[in-house]
């Protein structure tokens, strides 16, 4: 119904201009007019339903198969009910790797929000060329491409001719002279760390100085007058304002860091000994890697499934903001 | 007057107050330009540089040896050639399937336009890293595997809500004063897109590839997964199998990291602004 707004004034100027004959009989133009915008959004919607949806779909049918080796190359498909779940609920395994992806994100999104929202407030505090300056060097590091990153990391902490042991030798920690530091489990999740919180810290920091350009100044000046200090200003100016920003921010970390599959995989490959392995990861080497293809997909399902949570949350918190927008 | 006064006490007193915030931001610019700084400059050492006891700042013989190696390197034309073959195609059928369902979304009302806005943001979060099991099934069962028409069509899908939705935000931009004058001067409508809206969009249309190029020009879970053989790969398992291909030689492979870096790089730092922007309005803002 909503249909014809626009859609009927954009239509009437045709017939009223033109190109003579008789006016084209109005019911049936109109039933063309409405069906436009389907017609625009169908290639979209029918390929992110095919490409997308049915993946999904298929994600789901696969978890419940028992799907290996053997079965891949014969092409029988063997259903076998909930087992690949109970399987993996019922596995200390499972919950381990779960424990470790949320401790992992957990840290993660911890230090990308704190650091991020203090280089944040520093920008804005910043003269011009200062402000450009570490404006640049944040760019550079969100822009450089992830797999790039990977192997830059991997060489700064390389065991024998790596900066950083360099470093930290010279600072006097002589025990750090040839670390491998892919050799255990903090020190890999360390280097991960490292890497992941230098690439997001950008989008925090440069969206947060932004963010805090939009609050009126008279609030500040309100809250001078009222005789609050700077904490006080930060606590009942500048938090409240920027609420929502953090909020949809950290769910947003919070998301990417959660899945993110390229840094944790491509530092270590999960090593040492699986030790490394997030959620992400675990179903790649289950399913892929042991070939255990419908236990993957079960694990990818759970996966899936926290993540639409935190997703949905995030999407409401963005729709309550953007409500009149959309 | 500054919005942010946090140490205001600091920041108007002593000379250390006044100088801390510019100090720190050296330093921070110095922790995050390093690595990029550090990248080229591995590069460009000659490698008794790069293997000494101590480290070379400065690449002060700078040499092309290690780019050359990594040129000359088995298959880096065919990684170059499917990245570009692949990101190419992809973000080009993305931009002609997009721009049209965001003209709808912009400029129609009707029925069901929220929710196709709320899949397409949906849609933007979803998990492709966890999804690769069952598109390498789907993709053997239809004998696909180590091709590229594959990958295309998952990276098109991939990059299309984020198009969808910041295409929007352009499309509504444009004013609809112009596109209804043009209508009244005897356009039809698809003429007063072509003729009107179109070369209005164009910056848009631009950044919005660009933003899909380097999403797809980093992909990596996804041809790591369908296409084993090199023959097929994408230059960032080409980089990231760098320890098969240049052994522990790590000049060649910071040229070769280098190399796959500087279109992103160079790209994004032009487009910074319209980074935030973008991201705030396709992301953040929906």
């Amino acid at each position: 119904m909503s249909a014809q707004t626009e859609e009927a004034t954009a239509a009437r100027p045709t017939p009223a201009t033109g190109k003579g004959g008789a006016p084209p009989p109005g019911a049936s133009r109109t039933r063309a007019a409405r069906g436009v915008p389907y017609l625009l959004i169908l290639p979209t919607a029918a390929l992110t339903v095919l490409l997308l949806g049915w993946t999904m779909v298929k994600n789901g049918l696969l978890s419940f198969q028992n799907l290996n080796r053997r079965q891949l190359i014969r092409h029988v498909t063997e259903w076998t009910g909930l087992d690949n779940y109970t399987n993996a609920l019922g596995s200390s395994e499972f919950w381990g790797v779960t424990g470790r992806s949320v401790v992992f994100t957990a840290a993660n999104v911890a230090l990308i929000m704190v650091v991020g929202c203090l280089v944040g407030l520093l920008l804005a505090r910043l003269g011009t060329k200062t402000r450009l300056l570490l404006s640049l060097g944040l760019v550079l590091a969100w822009a450089m491409p992830v797999v790039a990153a990977t192997t830059v990391f991997q060489w700064l902490f390389d065991q024998r001719y790596g900066v950083v042991n360099y470093l930290l030798d010279r600072a006097g920690w002589h025990d750090m002279a040839g670390y491998n530091w892919t050799s255990g489990r903090l020190s890999t999740f360390f280097v991960i760390t490292v890497l992941i919180v230098w690439q997001s810290i950008p989008f925090v920091a440069i969206n947060l100085y932004a963010a805090t350009t939009t609050i009126p100044k008279e609030l500040y000046e309100a809250a001078s007058l009222d005789g609050a200090g700077t904490w006080k200003k930060f606590t009942s100016v500048t938090f409240p304002f920027l609420k929502p920003f953090f909020l949809a921010t950290t769910f947003l970390e919070v998301i990417w860091v959660f899945k993110a599959f390229t840094q944790v995989f491509a530092i270590n490959e999960g090593g040492p000994d699986r030790l490394t392995e997030t959620l992400p990861v675990y179903a790649f080497t289950e399913g892929i890697g042991s070939q255990h293809f419908g236990m993957g997909a079960a694990i990818s399902i759970l996966t899936i499934v926290m993540l639409l949570a935190l997703t949905a949350y995030y999407l409401r918190l963005v729709l309550k903001q953007e409500e009149d927008e959309l | 007057m500054k919005p942010f006064a946090l140490n205001r006490r600091a920041g108007s007193g002593s000379l250390l107050g006044r100088v801390w915030p510019g100090a720190t931001a050296v330093v921070l610019f110095v922790v995050f330009a390093f690595p990029v700084y550090w990248m080229f400059a591995t590069a460009f050492k000659p490698t008794p540089d790069i293997v000494g006891e101590t480290p070379v700042w400065f690449p002060t013989s700078p040499t092309f040896d290690h780019f050359t190696k990594a040129v000359d390197a088995d298959g880096f034309w065919t990684f170059v050639g499917n990245s570009f073959t692949v990101t190419l195609i992809a973000v080009g059928l993305s931009l002609v399937i997009a721009l049209l369902a965001s003209f709808a979304v912009a400029r129609m009302r009707f029925k069901g336009r929220k929710s196709f806005i709320l899949v397409m943001m949906m849609a933007q979060m979803a998990p492709w890293e966890v999804m690769t099991i069952a598109y390498y099934m789907i993709v053997r069962d239809a004998d696909m595997l180590n091709s590229l028409p594959p990958l295309i069509a998952i990276y098109t899908v991939m990059v299309l809500p984020f198009t969808v939705l910041t295409l929007r935000g352009y499309v509504a931009a444009v004013p609809k004063e112009l596109e209804e004058s043009a209508m009244v001067d005897g356009c039809t409508r698809v003429q007063a897109f072509r003729k009107v809206i179109f070369p209005l969009l164009a910056p848009g249309l631009m950044a919005t590839s660009l933003f899909g190029f380097i999403t797809v020009w980093n992909e990596f879970p996804m041809v790591l997964i369908l296409n084993k053989d090199p023959g097929s790969q994408t230059l960032p398992l080409w980089i990231t199998g760098f320890r098969t291909t240049f052994g522990d030689d790590w000049g060649a492979t910071m040229a070769a990291s280098s190399i796959f870096a500087v279109p992103i790089l160079v790209l994004f730092v032009i487009l910074q602004r319209k980074a935030v922007g973008g991201l705030t309005s396709g992301a953040v803002k929906g």
